[in-house]
């Protein structure tokens, strides 16, 4: 079997992994702060920050390029500052992390939800401060729920196509994912090269969730 | 109390799928006593590009065949060939370049006879209304300011791979390759320089005036690509041969024709 310019795999990667990593903070840190908040708001604020999740990627990326394109308000201050983010790897990367992020989320939150207050208001209690109580007891007792999350964002980003496709483009060497380059190969007949990536893809979505779950027992 | 509400729900539950099913049969039944009458719906996989004129034309003929409903599945004519292949039920085929008919034609999948060449287009360069770089000819797509370029993806979409022709032709493709953004039909081309997201694009003619938001800048000369011709084909597997054959032949009539032209098409030299 004839073997592909492997670029999109490194690509895949390389996007995927920093939007799991960042997603991974914000998300953690952003369940732990609706955690600890309760208003009348909370409903809505948690409802946006789900929203991703239950719209079409085409809806994520169509809202992300009128923001971010050239005549999008996003778009015209980033071009003040010399800057392009359509149709660069960051955009892919912007993309992995929108459409992520509920997952992330909702898996730190529930973790958050598990612990027993109890044990934050006796470090409270002891004198710890916030930013202690969080690192020193939520975070290490959420850590399973964490885990779970970045699991499901690393798949999530990995699998990115839609919103992707709309933002980042189909550049081979800079944008063309794995995802994408499927895409174009079933649509271009090359079937070989279809079935190369999508085996990749299986093997190395395998191999995450086969590490993780060693790695927690 | 419980038993009854649940039987209560139960038989409504039942009679409502012996109405559903009712109103489903009665139309059945009455269609299979009356088999003469010729009432079709067909579904023409065409190139993106012929969208607007297409969208046009269908009421003229609808008009005239009023049994007949005409659907269209556009997109990239690659796109559109592997469908076929892969079984999908269309009966007529319009394809912007020869080489997905000719790939559909080797596998037996036309039905004899009935391949014609219908259209011709033309290929531009165009760019942004408001364009941050301004080009008059090919050749400056190599200037540094000329940051992305986009053009259709050259295996599966015809318009890339006029463009490719064009650039290759000119030895300035290996330069511009690095800008290309690949796009998956000529729309989502035209699109993106609409925007303004991309320096320039490549795109029928057709496309380019169908836009006010673009400026045309040259038209590539045809010595540089291979003939940009439209073949249009029924499909054997159609279930509606004569009906299919019927479009195709209104699509090559004056009335259609003076359509096309309208929106900057050539008509094909039989």
């Amino acid at each position: 079997m004839l073997i592909p310019n492997l670029s999109p795999l490194w690509i895949s990667l390389k996007v995927s992994l920093l939007a799991t990593a960042i997603t991974f903070v914000l998300g953690t840190v952003v369940a732990y702060s609706m955690y600890c908040y309760h208003s009348k708001w909370r409903s809505l604020i948690e409802g946006i920050l789900i929203a991703p999740l239950i719209l079409p990627p085409t809806v994520v990326g169509f809202i992300l390029l009128m923001l971010l394109g050239k005549n999008g308000i996003l778009g015209q201050i980033l071009a003040q500052c010399n800057l392009r983010l359509v149709f660069t790897w960051y955009a892919a990367v912007l993309a992995a992390i929108i459409v992520a992020f509920p997952l992330m989320y909702r898996a730190a939150l529930g973790a958050f939800e598990q612990i027993d207050p109890v044990l934050l208001d006796a470090a409270r209690l002891d004198g710890a401060s916030e930013a202690e109580v969080f690192c020193y007891i939520a975070l290490p007792l959420a850590i399973p729920g964490i885990l779970a999350g970045v699991v499901l964002t690393f798949a999530r980003a990995l699998g990115e196509f839609g919103a992707t496709l709309m933002l980042a483009g189909n550049i081979p060497g800079q944008t063309q994912t794995m995802p994408m380059a499927i895409y174009f190969a079933v649509e271009a007949g090359a079937i070989q090269e279809g079935w190369f990536w999508t085996i990749a893809v299986v093997c190395i979505s395998l191999v995450g969730i086969v590490a993780i779950n060693s790695w927690k027992i | 109390m419980r038993l009854k509400s649940l039987r209560v729900t139960l038989s409504s539950f039942l009679a409502t799928i012996l109405l559903i099913a009712c109103t489903q049969l009665t139309p059945l039944s009455q269609i299979s006593q009356q088999p003469t009458v010729q009432s079709s719906t067909l579904l023409i996989s065409a190139a993106a590009s012929l969208d607007e004129a297409l969208q046009e034309i269908t009421p003229i003929y609808t008009q005239a065949n009023s049994n007949q409903t005409i659907n269209y599945n556009l997109a990239a004519s690659g796109a559109l060939q592997q469908q076929i292949e892969q079984g999908a039920p269309a009966d007529v085929f319009i394809s912007a370049a020869n080489k997905q008919m000719d790939a559909l034609e080797k596998k037996g999948l036309l039905a004899s006879g009935t391949r014609k060449n219908l259209l011709t287009n033309q290929l531009v360069l165009i760019i942004p209304k408001q364009a941050s770089v301004s080009l008059t000819d090919f050749q400056q797509l190599v200037k540094p300011e000329v940051k992305r370029i986009t053009v259709g993806e050259p295996r599966s979409v015809p318009v890339g791979q006029y463009a490719t022709e064009v650039l290759q032709n000119l030895g300035i493709l290996e330069q511009v390759q690095a800008k290309f953004v690949l796009g998956n039909n000529v729309k989502s081309v035209l699109t993106a320089v609409e925007t303004g997201d991309v320096d320039a694009g490549i795109v029928y003619i057709t496309d380019a005036k169908s836009s006010d938001r673009v400026t045309i800048v040259t038209t590539a000369d045809e010595r540089l690509h291979s003939p940009i011709l439209y073949p249009i084909a029924v499909l054997n597997s159609s279930k509606s041969l004569d009906a299919a054959k019927q479009y195709v032949d209104f699509l090559q009539s004056p009335p259609a024709k003076a359509v096309f032209e309208k929106y900057g098409f050539g008509i094909a030299k039989s």
